[in-house]
């Protein structure tokens, strides 16, 4: 395992509490996926592993988080990266008045290695993401969505990591890119044997991808497990999917209740 | 009625071509006074840019420099030391700062960041005054190798008088500018830099160390106010009044834009120059003292056809 995370609680502002017990793992060269709904504590998972979390007056009070091995949930962003966890956050955060390539370089900034191992780490981003390497000279803030989504995971990528965070990548993205950047996120994991932790809301095309999930409700993991069985659970397909039973619902006969969920028994 | 008018938009460039060498000695001390404004302006704009603080301890800390370099030469210090020991001071005072303002107010709101260099700046001037005392000093130029006296050049059949002191401010001037200029667009630390300006949350996931950086920019901000320091108070005297001076950093601003380090030089001279010219040619006839607020009506009338400054960063907003 390249990631555990063991029964963690975040508090915010020492009195909000927002992540109970969430316990979960990432095997090394394994695609994870993180579900749930707006608010159902994945982002906050992904910063307590980040460490992100102190700056946002997060805390991590229980439980432990080791990353590959270490105990990290005391440690600081940076070394994290330098360690080989790089979080790619929520809503992309490249940085506007710099350039596209500007932006992949960033990411290059723990490393110690020489520039000419830096610029062979670029071309390689641009192996992967051709569209990055046309608009190299924009302004990160006035490509596309998809450019910027892009040049968020290809920072990260600069920092060579062995572990990615990736905070809903498919946000605000049509779905044919959201495929794109799904795709290039698999490539990465088979040939570059990143380990890649995702949190999704589009728990669809989440699954597609993942080999295995952990839903997370009310800050809990409700249920975990293999890809393929979560795309069948029940609960899973008419909660999240909208599919219920062998029919397509029809909005006449919606009542005003919804079956309780199972997991809540 | 006419005659107003012939004051305003004649008279002036009348005795401009009349008396060229009176105009390019006009011109001269507005291009000096314009690089020393573009240098506070300068150290605004280093903090600005790394932490989207607008740093009201800049003047502050341009005295507080100056009166500490010249309170540990008068301690009988041989300058060269005294000019270390002033840097180190610089370098304590930004990680102080770091330390007891930045790491604690992280993410919080840009008024409480203000308020927060308000109160820097009181506690500078208290603690600056407690140590070296209050009254006025005089910068020791010659201890410290500035040049002094004057050169006499002849131009159109006339003079200029160009005062070393000045030539040297402004090559100084020059050469900070020129290559803080280079070091934020060429080098890791510049481009993290402005990554930090971005996003610092953005900064901080992909590795950089906020804590390093801000005090990278303190340290800077803090030499540039050293700099600008041992120039204004070599031309007049070190003392808590030479703070006022600050306030001329803001029109500068208005016009090169807050982040922008080529639009901070091009800023301060329009402003220099602009202020000079006008009170030579036009303020006589208005009984003078308009540099109070000639600088001002300038940003003011920028501020209404450019509002993000000649070089200001775009605001770029996805709709």
């Amino acid at each position: 395992m390249i990631l555990e995370l063991d029964s963690i609680d975040v508090v915010y502002d020492h009195v909000i509490q927002v992540l109970k017990g969430v316990s979960l793992q990432v095997p090394r060269r394994g695609i994870v996926a993180l579900l749930g709904g707006n608010g159902a504590g994945k982002s906050t998972t992904l910063k307590a592993i980040s460490t992100l979390l102190q700056f946002e007056r997060g805390e991590v009070t229980k439980g432990s988080i080791l990353f590959d091995g270490v105990r990290v949930e005391h440690s600081t962003p940076d070394e994290l990266v330098r360690r080989g966890c790089v979080h790619v956050m929520e809503g992309r955060r490249c940085f506007e008045h710099l350039t596209v390539e500007e932006n992949l370089l960033t990411g290059a900034f723990t490393r110690k290695e020489g520039s000419s191992v830096i610029a062979d780490d670029l071309e390689l981003v641009y192996g992967y993401f051709p569209d990055l390497k046309l608009s190299r000279h924009s302004l990160a803030g006035y490509v596309s969505g998809g450019i910027q989504q892009m040049c968020a995971i290809g920072r990260g990528l600069m920092a060579r990591p062995r572990l990615m965070l990736l905070d809903e990548p498919s946000i605000s993205l049509a779905p044919r890119v959201v495929e794109e950047v799904f795709e290039i996120v698999q490539k990465l994991n088979h040939e570059q044997g990143v380990s890649i932790l995702i949190a999704e809301q589009n728990i669809n095309i989440a699954l597609k991808y993942a080999s295995y999930g952990y839903v997370l409700e009310n800050g809990r993991v409700v249920l975990d497990g293999e890809a393929n069985e979560l795309r069948n659970n029940e609960d899973i397909r008419e909660f999240y999917l909208g599919i219920a039973g062998e029919h397509r619902k029809s909005f006449h006969n919606v009542k005003s209740y919804r079956r309780r969920k199972r997991w809540l028994a | 009625m006419l005659d107003i008018l012939h004051k305003i938009f004649v008279g002036p460039f009348i005795e401009m071509s009349h008396a060229p060498d009176l105009l390019v000695q006009v011109l001269w001390e507005g291009f000096v006074s314009g690089t020393l404004y573009a240098l506070i302006a300068l150290g605004f704009v280093l903090i600005y840019k790394a932490s989207s603080v607008f740093n009201f301890a800049q003047g502050i800390m341009v005295v507080f420099s100056a009166l500490t370099l010249v309170g540990l030469i008068e301690m009988g210090l041989p300058a060269w030391l005294a000019l270390l020991m002033t840097v180190g001071v610089m370098y304590v005072l930004a990680v102080s700062v770091e330390r007891t303002i930045l790491l604690p107010l992280v993410n919080q709101s840009q008024s409480t960041m203000i308020m927060a260099t308000i109160g820097l700046s009181s506690f500078l001037i208290g603690f600056g005054g407690f140590i070296f005392g209050g009254e006025p000093k005089s910068m020791p130029v010659a201890l410290l190798g500035i040049p002094t006296g004057s050169m006499q050049f002849s131009v159109f059949n006339g003079h200029i008088n160009i005062q070393n002191l000045d030539l040297a401010a402004a090559v100084m001037a020059l050469v900070m500018v020129t290559t803080l200029g280079i070091f934020f667009s060429k080098t890791r630390i510049g481009r993290a830099l402005r990554a930090v300006a971005d996003d610092h949350q953005a900064a901080l996931s992909v590795g950089i160390t906020l804590k390093q950086i801000w005090v990278i920019v303190w340290f800077t901000a803090g030499i540039v106010g050293l700099t600008t320091g041992i120039f204004w108070g070599a031309r007049s005297d070190v003392s808590f009044s030479l703070q006022i001076i600050a306030l001329k950093a803001l029109p500068v601003l208005i016009l090169g834009g807050f982040t922008s380090i080529p639009g901070v030089f091009i800023g301060g001279l329009i402003i220099g120059i602009g202020e000079q010219l006008f009170e030579y040619y036009w303020g006589v006839q208005m009984g003078g003292g308009t540099q109070g607020w000639v600088a001002y009506m300038i940003a003011l009338l920028f501020l209404w056809v450019m509002p993000q400054g000649l070089f200001g960063e775009k605001i770029i907003e996805r709709i």
